[in-house]
């Protein structure tokens, strides 16, 4: 095993005009959960379709275990697993046809296919199910047996595209809980994903907006980052609240999280200059609070770089 | 290329088809249905043509010919006009595909030696059917004035020992009956063989495309070759049994008469199998969804159908749209199992057809091929 898991060289994917991936540099050690994060056409699908080795890079290059990923592909496609952002499953094979599928296709023998099979279908809690025909599997469960298939090899690196995407929150708990027993085998995790709260639990994230990558670091790092300060303020009515503190000099954006506004600001003596701002309206709360990687992302959504 | 990698890809397939009772349904139904249609309900045979009468004459000679009409078997009379101005109406109303008018003066002028004419007026709108009619109209005429001339060198006989006579005797070989049935079958099981290996070649990959399961494969090892043939291969074997099926079905119920060599005409199949399987993996490669893949399947199904000479003669088509039909495999393998089937020839004949069907195969699957694993990487 070398020290770097992925190694990715000013990466660049163009789709003719349009630039879908913009000089990529990355280096993510062996046994990290690396997150990518960034808006939809941010070029997340992108970079991990090209890491899989199923698009070919216009320039750069990116080097998988060690191994070049588009020139020794075949080598390399046995030692990585990558699940794409929609289920990839066959409805009409069980859960046990499935995993005997992929298993079969990467040439597991037998003895490591019954041991692999016992243990994946034990900790994803799908032993029960395995003679159901997987179209009838819930979401949340359609999901485990996708990773589990792309388990079936023992992969040491997975790839995976938005996981959690449309999955209910008690299934992304479980998920994670996965996750995090693969990460303790040792394996890689590389992943993309649209929620913060997911990227929170990364030990290192990427966020990428139209291509680019904009910053890279540990959530801590990214929030540290953020420039100014963030209040959170609890106005009526809240979008005459909204409407005057958007106006008012030094805030760069208000976001709205169901009744609660997340001011970013520079100001000096802020508190006071939001209060005045206010002034005739209802504020039944105002406080400092810690930027998320939510704030963070919104910053960096505006156009306005952390510092 | 690993064998074991495709053998359960083709496993993988097979359990698919077999879960699937809409397929499995189009696969054993679909051919004994097309079997029944173009058999039986879309005969081209041409019989009981409804006749309408105007019989202006009215003698024992006018009568004479109306009877010949009724008695050739061809015609039904259905009416019996009184005047002209009910034709329009009855041929308006389709209640007449043909109107038999048989002028005043016809019974005298016979009677006089003179030459004489009768009048029949055809609905045009299906014009191959009016094209049959007038034929057959030209027989019963024909036949007529034969007896008639027969009947006056009776007389002359006396005085002319010798009269030279020219009688075309046609005798059909082949299919002495002119039973369309066994022209038709030979072509639904071309039909069925062609359709259903295209179509569910092309379905079989598109959908994967669909539910994603492709871009999973691709990660695999699995390589373009090996993803082709996995997905191929059952859909040969399925065509297979679906011709023995389709044939078996052909000789015991519909009681046709294979001529020729049934082996021959297996090992053949396979071979035009090389083709459509090919146009599936090229329908494929174009096709995002299998709603496209369906649409695109049809638009090669209708030229094929239509130029192979399946239901219509290509030596009827005119000049330009002959050639054309040099660019449709398909009328190669239909003319291999007419040949087959019907005339009972084997490969001394047949060889310069199974040539161009295996030029065209090898053509298209190699094509289709190259473009396949150029869209997969």
């Amino acid at each position: 095993m070398t020290d770097i898991a992925i190694d990715i060289q000013d990466l660049r994917k163009t789709y003719g005009d349009l630039v879908a991936l913009e000089g990529l540099s990355l280096a993510i050690a062996p046994g990290e959960v690396f997150g990518l994060l960034g808006p939809d056409g941010a070029g997340k699908t992108t970079t991990m379709r090209l890491l899989a080795g199923i698009l070919a890079p216009s320039d750069g290059s990116a080097r998988v275990l060690g191994m070049d990923v588009f020139r020794e592909a075949d080598g390399l496609k046995r030692r990585i697993g990558y699940m794409p952002q929609r289920f990839a499953l066959y409805g009409d094979l069980t859960v046990a046809e499935n995993l005997l599928f992929f298993a079969n296709i990467y040439s597991v023998s037998r003895a490591e296919r019954l041991k692999r099979e016992a243990e994946l279908l034990a900790f994803s809690r799908l032993e029960p199910f395995r003679d159901r025909l997987a179209m009838h599997l819930s979401g949340g469960m359609k999901q485990k047996l996708a990773l589990a298939c792309t388990l079936m090899h023992t992969p040491e690196v997975l790839f995976l595209d938005e996981p959690t995407t449309g999955v209910d929150p008690v299934s992304r708990r479980e998920f994670w809980r996965i996750l995090y027993t693969l990460v303790n085998q040792g394996v890689t995790l590389f992943l993309s994903t649209p929620y913060m709260d997911e990227a929170e639990r990364c030990t290192r994230v990427a966020m990428l907006n139209r291509g680019r990558l904009v910053r890279c670091g540990t959530p801590g790092e990214l929030k540290a980052g953020m420039r100014g300060m963030m209040l959170e303020v609890i106005a009526d009515p809240m979008r005459e609240a909204k409407a005057r503190l958007t106006a008012l000099p030094g805030v760069h954006d208000v976001q709205t999280f169901g009744e609660r506004l997340h001011v970013r600001l520079d100001t000096a003596d802020a508190e006071a200059a939001v209060t005045a701002a206010l002034d005739g309206l209802t504020l039944v709360s105002l406080r400092r609070i810690a930027p998320g990687l939510e704030d963070v992302f919104n910053a960096l959504a505006s156009g306005e770089g952390p510092s | 290329m690993n064998l074991h990698r495709i053998l359960r890809l083709m496993k993988k397939e097979l359990i698919q088809v077999r879960r699937d009772r809409r397929i499995l349904a189009f696969l054993f139904i679909a051919p004994v249905v097309q079997l029944f249609l173009f058999g039986y309900a879309v005969s081209t045979d041409v019989n009981h043509v409804a006749m309408a009468v105007l019989d202006e004459d009215r003698t024992a000679a006018s009568r004479a010919l109306i009877q010949r009409f009724t008695a050739s078997g061809y015609f039904d009379q259905v009416a019996y006009l009184s005047g002209q101005a009910e034709i329009d109406t009855l041929l308006d109303a389709g209640r007449a595909q043909m109107v038999l008018r048989v002028p005043r003066g016809f019974s005298h002028d016979l009677s006089r030696g003179r030459g004489t004419e009768i009048q029949t007026l055809l609905d045009g709108t299906d014009s191959r059917k009016a094209r049959v009619i007038e034929g057959y109209t030209n027989g019963v005429v024909r036949l007529y004035g034969s007896e008639i001339l027969r009947a006056r060198m009776q007389v002359l006989r006396a005085r002319l020992p010798r009269l030279p006579a020219v009688d075309a005797r046609v005798r059909v070989w082949y299919n002495p009956e002119l039973k369309s049935v066994n022209f038709m079958v030979p072509g639904v099981l071309c039909m069925v063989l062609f359709l259903i290996t295209m179509l569910m070649t092309s379905l079989a990959i598109v959908r994967e495309k669909e539910i994603g399961t492709l871009e999973q494969l691709v990660v695999t090892p699995l390589s373009a070759g090996e993803l082709m043939l996995g997905k191929t291969l059952p859909f040969l074997l399925i065509g297979l049994i679906e011709f023995v099926l389709t044939l078996l079905t052909a000789i015991f119920i519909f009681r046709v008469d294979v001529a020729g060599s049934i082996p021959l005409l297996f090992v053949l199949s396979a071979l035009f199998l090389l083709t459509t399987l090919g146009l599936g993996i090229f329908i494929s490669t174009v096709s995002k969804t299998q709603h496209e893949a369906t649409l695109t399947g049809f638009l090669f199904f209708m030229p094929f159908i239509l130029l192979s000479g399946f239901i219509f003669p290509v030596e009827n088509m005119p000049v330009g749209i002959q050639w054309a039909t040099y660019l449709i495999p398909l009328r190669y393998f239909l003319e291999i199992v007419r040949g087959i089937f019907m005339r009972g020839v084997g490969l001394e004949v047949l060889w310069p057809q199974v040539l161009v069907l295996a030029v065209f195969g090898v053509g298209i699957l190699a094509l289709a091929a190259a473009r396949f694993s150029k869209r997969l990487g």
